[in-house]
């Protein structure tokens, strides 16, 4: 399969994910831990993420989102995949070397307070990945570097004498921006890091974020379940459902034109802040919940609730296919249009079926 | 006819150790028969403690209701006795709330407090209660209704639990319900099921609702007329549409521009509202919008302004600059 191949011909990816499956055994009995059966919540995911490139990670609660990001951060370690980093392979790496790969990517959490160790002052909050990877040993000038970076995230270096608890929910996920770039990151996973703001203290965070990620050069994971947010924020964008990626397409292309059903429901299902596009919109909501992980439903995993499921998907995993360029479908009822013959004669056409990305 | 609900100059405080907190602070406001009015606002703005003072569930100490007046069909419910009072709560008015699962009692099954509500307000046998919860459970779309009744509420998945919720809210065809964040808590296909229910419950039932949230998309999808708050009071009240379309307070404009939309491409940068919610012990006499607004003129220092009409009917704004600031939008657009 080649759904990692957003990646551009000449440069390898920063990011690539290639058949990630993450299991987790539900066992019984604390002694003999007998396995009763597994959780599948990461069940075959691929992407790629280039350098200076947000894609978003979309889908409902418990589709494998967060898991997939604490695969990437070495948080969790996979059943079976590939997580490659600059090229490497990062699930062999130990010791040092993973020390270092710690430097390089970072994690923003969804709720800043929980997050933040509640005893230590912000300073400290934030000095402390400075300290703890012997960057700085000067306390002066560690100092310093705090009160650059709490100003580089919109916050009055006098904050660095706060603790968490005196400071609002978006100062504080300021903190957790902050100590994220303590390390001058390259990549960062933002898991939900804007749903626990208010709106109006949400697009200042968007906008910190953006802004940061222009002056750093920076790459996002951006894990989110609010669609507008992600529409705003990534170049494109990934859509999860049980486990795996059934839709992944640039952003405009995946809001405008989707086409795997999920996707299409999903987007139904979001209300847009203007009375008069509702009044027109009409929708019926997709029927059903999301089935159990533990035991997913055979062939395609959206069948139960497919308004347009035949009965092959019951027996068949689609898998997934670049329906245009750099546009990805896992699902047998959405047909490749005629120009893809057309452009696999063509002279750009390649032999190995992968298409150089085009839009982004 | 006169409406349903008339809610006039209602206020309530806590009491905390940091000061006295004026969480809900002199609104008023009304719902017809049938209508779907929404309360919306960021966290804090007082629309949680505006419906609890209403039901009158109000925890005290801290809390208090300190002024105003509640006309629910014809009565004051801050007059009523506790007796009565809870009469209403769940009779004529059902309530649905964020969390299920803090509402729910862990330790009931489904089915005994589907019929305990009913034995309570209406005065129904067992047998009449039990068949009235099957017919409730088939009402709120929840397949095999025999097995569920049997079942508790951690057996239920949330989307299913907000449900149940909604079974009990109707269950004596009440003529208001009162939701709070009912679907804050779940996926966004969830969302749209239970809201979708609502939307067809109350009509069915003719039943008005006031539905509190702070997703503008919701409200936009869901309601005819729309409460903005913001620090305790309702800022902007109108039809949906000329809310929207026209807003009267530069904190509601700013609201609506601040939000990224799912059905625009990518313009420019966001355009947030600077600053901080204030801090309500804090508060000074001008208006509690000021320090964020770009509209703010020296004499929004001096007191907070009343509510007053706009140019659209039914549409009022309590900003001095209301009349300007309509203009300036209708630039913008
Ligand atoms: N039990 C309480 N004790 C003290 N203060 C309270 C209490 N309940 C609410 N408040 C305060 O009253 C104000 C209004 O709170 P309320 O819960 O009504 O806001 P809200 O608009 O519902 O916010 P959210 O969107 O977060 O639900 C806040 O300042 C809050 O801190
Ligand atoms: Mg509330």
């Amino acid at each position: 399969m080649n759904a990692v191949a957003t990646a551009n011909t000449d440069r390898p990816p920063l990011l690539e994910v290639r058949g990630l499956r993450m299991h987790f055994p539900i066992t019984e009995g604390v002694l003999i831990g007998r396995k009763l059966g597994e959780v599948k919540a990461v069940d075959g995911v691929d992407f790629a993420i280039r350098r200076g490139e947000t894609l978003g990670l979309v889908g409902e609660s418990g589709c494998g989102k967060t898991t997939t990001g604490r695969c990437i951060l070495r948080l969790e370690r996979p059943t079976a995949g590939e997580v490659r980093f600059n090229g490497v392979d990062i699930l062999a790496l130990e010791g040092r070397e993973l020390l270092a790969l710690r430097r390089r990517i970072q994690v923003i959490f969804q709720d800043p307070y929980s997050s933040l160790n509640p005893r230590m002052k912000v300073g400290e909050i934030i000095a402390e990945p400075i300290r703890v990877h012997g960057i700085e040993r000067d306390a002066a000038r560690r100092a310093r570097r705090v009160g650059e970076l709490l100003s580089v995230c919109g916050l009055d270096p006098k904050f660095a004498d706060r603790y968490p608890h005196e400071m609002s929910g978006g100062q504080r996920q300021r903190v957790g921006i902050a100590r994220a770039l303590a390390l001058e990151p390259e990549f960062i996973v933002c898991d939900e890091a804007v749903s626990a703001l208010d709106v109006s203290i949400q697009a200042q965070i968007i906008n910190l974020l953006e802004g940061l990620r222009e002056q750093f050069n920076l790459t996002y994971l951006f894990i989110a379940h609010d669609l507008s947010v992600v529409r705003h924020l990534c170049q494109r964008v990934a859509v999860m459902y049980l486990g795996r990626i059934v839709e992944l397409a640039a952003s405009d292309e995946l809001f405008d034109n989707p086409l795997h059903p999920y996707t299409q429901a999903l987007l139904a299902a979001v209300p847009v802040p203007d009375p008069e596009v509702e009044g027109r919109r009409g929708f019926r909501p997709l029927a059903g919940e999301v089935p159990s992980p533990i035991n997913p439903p055979p062939g395609c995993v959206f069948h139960p609730r497919c308004p347009m499921a035949v009965a092959d998907c019951q027996r068949t995993r689609p898998e997934l296919r670049e329906i245009r360029p750099g546009h990805w479908v896992a699902c047998s009822q959405v047909d490749p249009p005629a120009w893809r013959e057309a452009f696999a004669q063509s002279s750009v056409g390649r032999k190995d079926g992968k298409i150089p990305v085009v839009s982004s | 006819m006169p409406p349903l609900l008339e809610v006039t100059n209602l206020s309530t405080e806590f009491r905390t150790g940091l000061g006295t907190v004026p969480a809900v602070d002199g609104i008023s406001y009304t719902v017809d028969r049938g209508e779907t009015v929404a309360i919306v606002g960021e966290s804090g703005s007082g629309k949680t403690a505006s419906a609890l003072a209403l039901l009158r569930l109000i925890p005290d100490p801290p809390g208090r209701i300190s002024g105003g007046r509640v006309l629910f069909n014809g009565r004051d419910l801050l007059r009523l006795s506790d007796a009565e009072m809870r009469e209403v709560r769940g009779g004529d008015i059902g309530m649905v709330f964020q969390e299920p699962m803090t509402s729910l009692n862990p330790v009931l099954t489904i089915g005994r407090q589907i019929t305990e509500t009913l034995e309570q307000h209406r005065g129904a046998d067992r047998i009449t209660a039990h068949h009235r919860a099957i017919e409730l459970l088939g009402l709120v779309g929840i397949a095999d209704p025999l097995r569920r009744l049997k079942q508790y509420p951690h057996q239920l998945s949330g989307g299913m639990r907000q449900r149940i919720m909604i079974a009990i809210a109707i269950a004596c065809d009440p003529k208001l319900i009162i939701a709070d964040e009912p679907t804050t808590a779940l996926d966004v296909t969830i969302q749209a099921q239970i809201l979708e229910l609502m939307k067809s419950l109350t009509r069915r039932l003719d039943a008005a609702l006031i539905v509190i949230t702070h997703n503008l998309g919701v409200v936009a999808r869901y309601a005819n007329r729309v409460n903005v708050m913001y620090a305790g009071r309702i800022v902007e009240s109108g039809p949906a549409q000329a809310v929207y379309h026209h807003p009267g307070h530069p904190y509601t404009m700013a609201l609506l521009r601040s939000v990224p939309r799912l059905d625009r491409p990518r313009q420019a940068r966001l355009d947030p509202i600077a600053g901080q919610p204030p801090d309500l012990t804090r508060l000074d006499g001008g208006c509690a919008f000021r320090p964020r607004c770009r509209f703010a003129v020296e004499a929004c220092a001096r007191r907070r302004p009343a509510m007053a009409p706009t140019r659209a009917a039914g549409h009022f704004a309590a900003c001095l600059r209301s009349d300007e600031i309509a203009v300036a939008t209708e630039v913008a657009v």
